[in-house]
């Protein structure tokens, strides 16, 4: 029989006798960031591409939720830290190595860029909406004249932000269930199928809900593909990859996994959607939201059992 | 010059004198600490096999808990020295779930506290507070770097091993075997 | 449960005594981390007081520092202190956990008698030693001085002797003797004419073999010792480790021998057997400094390893490999008398046979063997002799225990019982300092029918033990770290003195032992005996003699004084007459032989438990003493509760998993009060379980210690006394496993 024990010292609250540092916050600002990614990307990438006609709700409308997410999201993280009233530290550095920092520069500049965004169709939406100052209002015609100009930068950032939501988690080798490098495209696919389906539930156009539906598919076909690919990489991987594995193959993530992520949240929407593709008629509200919910449990199992997992020494 | 540490297994009896004295030292709040003991047993009775270790943050050589700080706050000094700058962290927790040993912790005060290779003893030619206190001097503290400290000495003369080598952080805190 | 008249006063419904109850984290230092730096700097303000330490007994002189605003932050080893080499345990470093312990009594307390139990009230000094004063009066004058009996360990227990010396009473015993190293200091005794005493003068730094029966150095964290064992194991000196159990040293040792407990002098025999029949013993230290030897060669004859083996499990071949391991290391092995050594009622014997092992190895007096030790001589200040008592607890033997050389606790605890008092020779009145009779006196049942019987007990101490609740008075002394006493005179290489001096103010209205001593002396009409205001005027009258004074030792702490006995080792060929009735090392004992028992020791065979029952066998952990470390918040932080080992074989019979909880039953159907965790581990036997002593506190002030695990004293009902000396034997209980939720801790 072998024993491994701690006998003294080691049970620092949060770290012992397993890490649980962690909590809701962290799933949370992952889930909004990836959200938010999600949206913009495909408002810029639709708006470059000249479509802002065809796809309104992908480029105007949706977009109104990113200042929100972005906004809940950093709030989030702000509860999460510890020592809040150094907050400001953040930024009197940037620091290449570290995801957290370019994390918290990408959020300082999408933040504002995409609530500048958003302000450039405020008038679209509410048509006699005035800006309160004259400045605002000039402002308002030079954005407008560099529109693409801005998707530009949104589009980048967009992609950093995903990126970066996906490799937060995947940049901590010493967690190994985290410790993989199909985690990044993983969380960054599945955040921009958030997006998507967050866009598609406002969007009232058939038309631009297929065109995203058909996108989306895509996105949860690579899904399932990178998950796949991330269990076959564990369990051909060292013994604490095979136990990280473990807590989604038997261990106590199971349940949760299959049945939240992987069949509400991958599986059903898809069958919903392609039977939408075929012309059922399915309300968007409810692949929509399957989608959501399972990209936001995806975030909790993943960042609490990431956490269970450590090294063997 | 490269800080580090070797611990003789053979000798450590699990006594957690290092652990009291790095808190009563550095000021650890009661029900935390910077250093711990872990015990290992092997085999069946009555052929067992015994491994005492105490056990620190390892002032990885590829540390990436300084690599994933945002702010700076962990950083690396003179001989490799990890730390902690209290009024820089910001609490986030990234260094703690990169450490792979589990070596930080969240002080109550807020930011991120572990080992310091007890600098503030070292800098005025002192040895750190665990190894000065451990009852069978089954510590040796020194710079790699010189081949007569009694580090080099010691891990000449024994064979060693470093934990969870294959987490790529290159640890410097040894165990004699 | 019976209605007895001294009940155990759980916390009462007062509260009083103001105990503060659950404290979460400690912070015992006062500034926080400076936020600017990358660590506490250490504060330019801190000083440092002399001090030696009570966490054990093995008294290691060090240093209690205080940062700049007078707060005591570390405790540290004294660099001079051959007890400690500026190194102290982790019990000692904890020590500023005694200190900041917010659970510590506070004020003195009075019991108050009530319908629904008693409570404790609150008092002050004055009216607490008023009434004790009064008290001992009353009843020194109506049963003797005698009647009044003290129960010490440590330095308290200095102080309360003078008091108890000065009103004529020698009734004074320490757990330490018939608990714990008496039979081992008679074995000694009646083998080399001297006992070894504490520090145990086992010159481990040299030694090439060191044997262990039943010691669990590295466990037991007496200090010095363990030091030289890691020095011992850094020189590739051999270890052999005898223990049922497989202990730290075990796993540090070459060979270990699991014995099966209870039949070491089994394995001793034939260890001695094989040294005479192989002829590897020191033929001219035999020659020259022994007696006896050829009874003992043919005492012997017969036991044979293979003898040994079918009583001990001991292979003939791990026997006669071992005892070859010694011969080749002679003189520089140890064959260690061990400490606590009341186990099964022969353990004078046991302890004879492993003297007669030294002996025959030649290892004492020789370097890496035992050395000569001296102890500094520390003049007495001046005071008037002592009256000399009617009778002593030796009068109280009847017969019994001739060769006890110490007082006997448990024949004082009889004594104090009314039904077994046939004579004038009574105990009416106790008074406790630093020690925890009820977790401490195996037979608990012996120890509340004293109590029922006393008229009056005192307790001095710093904590709220099991103890204080059997108390009329109790009287709150301040920790080590606020107080001076006694200078330290315990025997080593060299004599060095040690002085202890307050590094703070006592906290609350704590007060050192010699000012309660005193304060009480001084309303007894014993003036005399404390002539002076304060102790320091006694402690500059001695150093001055030394030829130091009070003020250069505040500065130093310790004093070297020079040799007074002979050398370290005996010198070649030297003659050496040892303080036996021939004057030689005696394998034949003389004083054994005169007092009725074996002269050379013989095995018996002790009961092995019955199936569905395990040997209880218990230990230290390095980080705790007994049970005054368990509610210390910084020791509790390493360890807060003590496991019951068990062997995977054993769990698997009886479908025990790790970390459950059980109840222990023991053969006498008494259940443990509180559950305990289970460890199921390879090591140890499958026979006996293991635990460590000194949890399992049932006294609700312990905010910390209460519930914590199991009070291995409570299950320790079958006590085997040493007829030689009266020490308690206790390890022949048997121990069964309770798997049922009893809920009893709700209750307790
Ligand atoms: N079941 C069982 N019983 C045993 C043992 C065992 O292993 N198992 N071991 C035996 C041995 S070897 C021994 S030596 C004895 C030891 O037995 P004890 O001497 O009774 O030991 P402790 O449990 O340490 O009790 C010490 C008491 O002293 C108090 N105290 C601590 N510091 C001070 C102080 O500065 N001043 C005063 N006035 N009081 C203080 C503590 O609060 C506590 O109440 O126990 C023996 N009994
Ligand atoms: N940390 C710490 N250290 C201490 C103390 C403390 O409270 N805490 N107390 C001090 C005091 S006063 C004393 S007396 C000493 C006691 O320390 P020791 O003298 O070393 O203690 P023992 O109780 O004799 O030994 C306990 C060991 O005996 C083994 N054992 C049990 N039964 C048998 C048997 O039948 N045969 C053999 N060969 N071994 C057996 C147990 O498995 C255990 O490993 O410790 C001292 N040191
Ligand atoms: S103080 Fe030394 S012997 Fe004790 S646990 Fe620490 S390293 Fe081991
Ligand atoms: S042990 Fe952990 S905290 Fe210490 S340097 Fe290595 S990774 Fe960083
Ligand atoms: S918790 Fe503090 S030290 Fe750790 S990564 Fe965050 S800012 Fe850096
Ligand atoms: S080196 Fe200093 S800070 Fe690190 S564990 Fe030892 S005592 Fe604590
Ligand atoms: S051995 Fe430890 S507890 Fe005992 S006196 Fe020394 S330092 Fe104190
Ligand atoms: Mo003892």
């Amino acid at each position: 029989m072998k024993e491994e024990l701690i006998i003294s010292g080691r049970m620092n609250p949060g770290i012992d006798p397993y890490l649980n540092l962690w909590h809701w916050q962290i799933p949370i600002y992952l889930f909004l960031g990836g959200l938010a990614a999600g949206i913009l990307f495909f408002a810029a990438l639709y708006s470059i591409m000249g479509k802002d006609k065809e796809m309104p709700t992908t480029v105007k409308w949706a977009p109104f939720l990113v200042p929100l997410a972005l906004t809940l999201g950093l709030g989030a993280l702000f509860l999460d830290l510890k020592h809040k009233l150094f907050f400001w530290q953040l930024y009197t550095t940037i620091r290449l190595d570290s995801p957290m920092s370019w994390g918290a520069w990408t959020l300082m500049l999408i933040t504002p860029l995409s609530i500048i965004w958003v302000a450039s169709y405020v008038k679209e939406a509410i048509p006699d909406w005035k800006w309160k100052f004259a400045w605002l209002e000039s402002f308002e015609g030079l954005v407008i004249r560099y529109r693409l100009a801005l998707a530009w930068a949104l589009l980048v950032l967009a992609i950093i932000l995903g990126i970066y939501t996906g490799i937060l988690l995947s940049a901590f080798n010493a967690r190994p269930l985290w410790n993989t490098s199909i985690l990044g495209p993983l969380f960054l696919v599945s955040g921009l199928s958030t997006g998507i389906a967050a866009t598609m539930w406002m969007s009232k156009d058939p038309r631009e809900r297929s065109r995203l539906s058909r996108i989306d598919l895509i996105l949860i076909g690579i899904e399932l593909f990178l998950i796949t690919h991330l269990f076959m990489g564990f369990l051909a991987s060292s013994a604490v990859q095979i136990e990280a594995a473990q807590l989604f193959l038997g261990g106590q993530f199971t349940v949760s996994f299959w049945v939240f992520v992987i069949v509400l949240g991958l599986l059903f929407p898809a069958v919903l959607e392609i039977l939408e593709l075929r012309g059922y008629h399915i309300p968007m509200a409810i692949p929509a939201l399957a989608i959501l919910i399972g990209g936001l449990i995806f975030r909790f199992i993943m960042v609490e059992a990431g956490q269970i997992t450590r090294y063997l020494y | 010059m490269r800080y580090a540490m070797a611990i003789d297994t053979r000798k450590c009896v699990g006594c957690s004198d290092c652990v009291v004295a790095c808190q009563t030292e550095n000021n650890v709040p009661v029900g935390y600490c910077r250093d711990w003991i872990t015990e290992t047993v092997d085999g069946t009775y009555p052929h067992v096999e015994l491994e005492l270790r105490s056990e620190r943050c390892n002032h990885c050589d590829n540390a990436p808990c300084v690599r994933c700080c945002p702010t700076g706050a962990s950083h690396i000094v003179e001989g490799g020295v990890v730390l902690v700058t209290h009024n820089e962290c910001i609490g986030c927790g990234a260094c703690i779930q990169s450490c792979p040993y589990d070596a930080r912790y969240s002080h109550p005060e807020g930011y991120v506290d572990k080992c310091t290779f007890c600098i503030h003893r070292v800098r005025e030619g002192q040895k750190p507070a665990c190894v000065e206190v451990c009852p069978t001097k089954c510590m040796y503290f020194g710079d790699l770097d010189d081949p007569n400290s009694e580090i080099s000495v010691a891990l000449r003369n024994r064979k060693f091993k470093d934990l969870a080598p294959e987490a790529g952080t290159k640890p410097q805190i040894f165990y004699l075997i | 449960m019976k209605n007895s008249r001294r009940d155990f006063i759980r916390i009462s419904a007062l509260g009083l005594g103001g105990v503060a109850l659950g404290v979460g984290s400690i912070r015992w230092a006062g500034a926080t981390t400076l936020l600017d730096g990358e660590d506490g700097v250490p504060d330019a303000g801190m000083q440092r007081y002399p001090t030696f330490c009570e966490v054990c007994f093995w008294k290691c002189a060090g240093w209690t520092y205080t940062d700049g605003q007078g707060r005591i932050t570390k405790i540290l080893g004294n660099a001079d202190d051959p007890h400690c080499n500026g190194r102290l345990c982790p019990r000692g470093t904890g020590g500023v956990g005694m200190y900041y312990d917010e659970d510590r009594l506070k004020w003195p307390l009075i019991r108050v008698p009530g319908a629904e139990g008693d409570t404790f009230r609150r008092a002050s000094w004055e009216e607490a030693l008023d009434l004790v004063a009064r008290r001992l009066k009353e009843i020194s004058a109506k049963h003797g001085h005698e009647s009044v009996a003290l129960f010490n360990h440590g330095s308290a227990g200095h102080h309360l002797s003078t008091l108890l010396n000065a009103m004529g009473s020698d009734n004074i015993a320490a757990p330490s003797y018939a608990q714990c190293r008496g039979p081992r200091e008679v074995g000694f005794l009646g083998t080399f004419g001297a006992s070894v005493g504490s520090p145990e003068p086992t010159d481990i730094r040299d030694t090439r073999c060191l044997v262990l029966i039943g010691s669990h150095l590295g466990e037991n964290m007496h200090n010095g010792q363990v030091q030289e064992m890691a020095d011992a194991i850094d020189r590739g000196a051999t270890i052999i480790t005898v223990d049922p159990r497989f202990s730290t040293v075990a796993s540090k040792s070459r060979f270990w021998l699991p014995i099966k407990p209870a039949t070491d002098l089994a394995l001793l025999l034939a260890w001695i057997h094989v040294l005479i029949y192989e002829e590897r013993y020191d033929k001219d230290y035999v020659a020259r400094y022994t007696e006896g030897f050829d009874q003992l060669r043919e005492h012997v004859k017969a036991m044979t390893p293979e003898w040994a083996y079918g009583i001990t499990t001991i292979t003939p071949e791990q026997i006669r490999e071992t005892a070859r391991a010694m011969a080749d290391a002679s003189p520089a092995v140890i064959v260690h008398p061990g400490r606590h050594v009341t186990w099964y009622g022969d353990d004078t014997q046991r302890s004879r046979a492993i003297a007669i092992l030294n002996a025959l190895l030649g290892s004492w007096g020789r370097r890496g063997g035992f050395y000569f030790k001296t102890a500094p001589k520390i003049p007495h200040f001046p005071m008037p002799e002592f009256p000399s008592p009617r009778w002593t607890w030796k009068d109280k033997l009847n017969g019994r225990y001739p060769l006890a050389d110490l007082a006997v606790s448990n024949v004082l605890v009889e004594a104090s019982i009314a039904e077994e008092q046939t004579d004038d020779k009574v105990v009416k009145a106790w008074i406790v300092a630093g020690t925890n009779l009820p977790l401490t006196m195996p037979d608990k049942e012996q120890l509340i029918r004293a109590f029922d019987s006393l008229e009056f007990v005192v307790v001095v101490d710093t904590m709220p033990m099991e103890i204080t609740g059997y108390a009329d008075v109790i009287l709150p002394e301040c920790t080590y770290l606020e107080r001076y006493d006694e200078l330290r005179d315990s025997p080593h290489r060299e004599p060095w003195v040690a002085l202890r001096m307050p590094a703070t103010e006592p906290r609350w209205e704590t007060r050192p032992a010699w000012w309660i001593a005193k304060q009480l002396g001084d309303r007894m009409g014993l003036k005399a005996w404390f002539n002076y205001s304060d102790y320091t005027e006694v402690l500059d009258w001695q150093l001055r003699q030394l030829g130091s004074s009070l003020e250069e030792m505040q500065q130093k702490g310790m004093m070297k004084l020079e040799r007074a006995s002979g050398t370290l080792y005996l010198e070649e060929g030297q003659d050496f007459a040892f303080n036996t009735p021939s004057g030689k090392i005696e394998f034949y004992s003389h004083m054994f032989e005169a007092a009725g028992f074996d002269p050379m020791p013989v095995f018996t065979a002790h009961p092995q438990p019955p199936d569905g029952y395990y040997r209880l066998i218990y230990g230290r952990a390095p980080m705790h003493t007994f049970s005054r470390t368990a509610n210390n918040p910084n020791l509790t932080d390493l360890m807060e509760e003590n496991n019951v080992w068990v062997n995977p074989k054993t769990a698997r019979v009886w479908g025990l998993r790790n970390g459950q909880e059980v109840y222990l039953k023991n053969q006498d159907e008494v259940v443990s009060s509180f559950p305990v965790k289970v460890r199921v581990t390879e090591r140890i036997r499958w026979d006996s379980v293991y635990i460590v002593h000194g949890f399992g506190h049932s006294n609700k002030w312990l905010s910390r210690a209460f519930g914590k695990g199991l009070n291995d004293s409570e299950l320790i009902t079958n006590v085997m006394v040493d007829p030689i000396m009266g020490g308690t034997g206790m390890r022949g209980n048997f121990v069964t496993f309770v798997t049922e939720d009893l809920g009893k801790e709700a209750e307790a």
